[in-house]
């Protein structure tokens, strides 16, 4: 019981950050209907800067404290909000009414230039960090098993709902968050009605990498370790996260990433640490296969 | 880029505008490098200079971009086209001649023959990938599942059956073929991009049981020890008795017989793929290949058997694959599943597209430049991938059908034209 209560918490701040990654390839298939196969390492920036930033600021001793981590925050956003620009404008903007497969094999080649970009700017080694945050606080102790809450997890937990709430208010209530979900239903009339779709577009983009950075920041305050290959995998798992949630659905996105956490922290904890990625490649299988739509999707019409 | 015409004021305007942005992605990521010191913490380097050259860089080739775009039009020049057209007739045949000669060329000694048989085994695995993602449209970024397959099926049975190499090939592709069917069918109702996505998660699924799998496959140990080929049942050793290559047709004992003999088996292998795949293209069902690649839902109305058409496709890049891999394991000796990951699916892939998605003679050259090119300047090794995707996007932002992509129809009614890559839309894949 207890043991289930603790993978329950694991799973949950897991899950919150892919959470945060599948809103952004959900908001851009959303938009553009592509499966921007770069996000994973976009993620991977975000954590690059993050490191970048910690070391500079905290190592070199100019801040301290909760102040150093929003500004490692703010840093890893803005920075990484420029790669995620500048990958749409380079990479896909140009391919916007070509076949349907150039985007994607644009992105796949988009993904690997960031990685290997990564790989020669910053090494191939991992990199490990101190842990900024420790301690935590004790919930339950069934004999020796102690369930723990770590003030980590509140971290990623706080910050994750602090910054999904922006962001739900910036689609639910700004003007861009409206002309946004315009050109996901119809791109073509919201620009003759007048917006600019290739700003809005670009837009998504910036917000999307932006909270890719978030997650990437609290990765590596939580596991302490990067190297240039992580977004591969992040990204693909985000990616099922979407899809289970229904590619499109911004709710969705966040449940999808809650329940691909929880999926393989309990199936690390009960069944087998080495096939854990098995059970999230498998999942992603089954509902392309069985369920295109999600849990919260909509179906897709397809039209001629 | 949406005025015809730009000043000079304008275009330094727009350069100044992408060096900011470039100064701003490779402030950090460049800039400042964390190291790991011997103590174990991290330590920043810093690297002004690289960031102050690559924003130069950046201003240049965008002003460049920016003048070359608004450069005031010549009426099109007289085409190139024929001679052009001519020459690209010829290169195949050169290029088939030069392959088959490279063996007893002058100064060829065992690195080149060596760099070629790798240069083929890409080739033969850009033309198996080429039937899946060139001619039928569908995207398959876990192709190198197939080659593992072949690898592993190679592996497995020569040791446990004590099968020879020639009996095991076929073997290796009927069971890569099956797989490609057993992962085809659950994928037929899916579209283009979820498909790729799928056979990525395949491709992955099975790395990962390769893995882990300790029992059969030796886990990350791989599997070592795997017979050399023989010529058709005389083995390559240095003794040189009569029941050798070397004493059977009375030849000074040499290691390079081996390697020749590989050489010879990837080009005839590649060169049976290709044969294949051009035959195919002009039957019935290849037909039905390049119609599904241009629109799914006017095949179904037309009565094309979407699914059979499909699962030969898959089944048929796989048996190739599987084949490349039973080479691979043969010619390697020794295999792990650190040779099958995503990695490799992106650069065959990747070969497939620069090619321009169909055309053989593409695959070719581009696996000839990526592959071969790369390998003579080894110090460059970590820069290859970077310059792989650099290439495969600029390819598709500039020239989407790839670098020798024009799209000839292999049927037409009356004139056979070739079809610019301009003119042509493409269905749902």
């Amino acid at each position: 019981m207890a043991y289930a209560l603790q993978q329950l918490i694991n799973g949950i701040s897991l899950g919150m950050i892919y959470g945060l990654i599948a809103v952004g390839y959900t908001m851009v298939y959303g938009i553009i209907g592509m499966i921007n196969f770069a996000h994973g390492d976009v993620f991977m920036i975000g954590a690059f800067i993050a490191l970048t930033a910690i070391v500079m600021l905290i190592g070199g001793g100019l801040l301290e404290g909760p102040a150093a981590i929003l500004l490692v925050l703010a840093i890893s956003m803005a920075f990484t909000a420029l790669y995620g620009w500048s990958v749409e404008r380079i990479a896909y903007r140009p391919l916007r009414g070509s076949f349907r497969l150039a985007p994607l094999i644009s992105a796949i080649g988009m993904s690997i230039v960031l990685q290997n970009f990564v790989q020669v700017s910053q090494g191939a080694r991992v990199k490990p960090t101190e842990p900024l945050v420790t301690g935590g606080i004790t919930l339950m102790r069934e004999g020796d098993f102690v369930v723990q809450l770590s003030n980590m997890q509140m971290l990623i937990i706080a910050t994750t709902l602090v910054v999904l709430a922006i962001f739900t208010w910036l689609v639910t209530r700004t003007s861009l968050g409206r002309a946004m979900r315009a050109c996901e239903q119809d791109r073509r009339m919201a620009s003759l009605l007048g917006i600019d779709t290739d700003r809005t577009i670009s837009l998504t983009f910036v917000i999307g990498a932006a909270l890719a950075a978030v997650a990437g920041t609290l990765y590596l305050l939580r596991y302490g370790v990067i190297d240039f290959y992580i977004g591969f995998l992040a990204g693909v798992k985000a990616f099922t996260a979407a899809v289970l949630g229904g590619i499109g659905s911004l709710p969705g996105a966040v449940l999808g990433g809650l329940l691909i956490g929880l999926i393989e922290t309990f199936w690390s904890a009960y069944f087998s640490v080495q096939y854990k990625d098995v059970a999230a490649f498998g999942i992603l299988v089954l509902v392309l296969i069985f369920m295109p739509t999600g849990l919260l999707g909509r179906q897709d019409v397809e039209k001629v | 880029m949406s005025q015809p015409r730009k000043g000079m004021a304008a275009a330094l305007r727009d350069a100044a505008l992408a060096t900011a942005v470039a100064f701003g992605l490779f402030v950090i990521m460049v800039g400042l490098r964390t190291d790991v010191a011997p103590s174990g913490a991290l330590f920043l380097r810093t690297r002004w200079p690289d960031v102050a050259l690559l924003c130069g860089l950046v201003f240049a080739g965008r002003l460049v971009m920016s003048l070359w775009q608004a450069r005031p039009r010549a009426p099109a020049a007289p085409k190139l086209g024929g001679t052009m057209q001519r020459a690209g007739r010829a290169l195949g045949p050169a290029l088939l001649a030069a392959a088959l000669l490279l063996p007893f060329t002058p100064g060829i000694g065992r690195y080149e023959l060596d760099l070629g048989i790798l240069v083929l085994t890409y080739i033969m695995l850009g033309w198996g990938l080429n039937i899946v993602v060139g001619l039928a449209g569908l995207l398959d970024l876990g192709y190198v599942a197939f080659y593992a397959v072949g690898a592993y099926s190679y592996a497995l049975l020569a040791q446990a059956f004590g099968l020879g190499f020639w009996v095991c090939l076929p073997l290796a592709g009927i069971l890569a073929a099956f797989w490609g069917i057993l992962l085809g069918f659950p994928v037929l109702r899916l579209r283009g991009d979820y498909l790729a996505i799928v056979t990525l998660a395949f491709g992955e699924i099975i790395r990962i049981v390769l893995l882990n799998w300790t029992d059969l496959t030796g886990g990350p140990n791989g599997i070592g020890g795997i017979p050399r080929p023989s010529f058709f049942g005389l083995p390559f050793n240095m003794s040189g008795e009569p029941g050798t290559f070397a004493g059977f047709f009375g030849l000074e004992p040499d290691p390079v017989h081996r390697v020749i003999f590989l050489y010879y088996l990837i080009l005839a292998l590649a060169l049976l793929t290709n044969w294949v795949s051009v035959r195919l293209r002009r039957q019935p069902i290849g037909r039905a290949w390049e119609a599904l690649r241009e629109d799914e839902i006017a095949c179904r109305a037309l009565g094309i058997n979407v699914t059979t058409t499909k699962l030969t496709a898959f089944a048929l890049g796989a048996m190739f694959g599987g084949f490349a891999g039973a080479f691979f394991a043969t010619r390697q000796g020794f295999i792990s599943p650190e040779s099958f990951t995503f990695i490799e699916s992106a650069i065959i892939l990747a070969i497939v597209v620069l090619g321009g998605l169909g055309s053989q003679l593409g695959v070719a050259i581009a696996a000839l430049v990526m592959i071969g090119g790369f390998e003579l300047f080894r110090d460059l090794e970590e820069w290859r991938m970077l310059v792989f995707g650099t290439a495969m996007v600029v390819i598709m932002v500039v020239k989407p059908r790839g670098l020798v992509g024009s799209r000839t129809p292999t049927v037409a009614l009356g004139e056979r034209r070739a079809i610019g890559s301009e003119h042509v839309q493409e269905g749902r894949g």
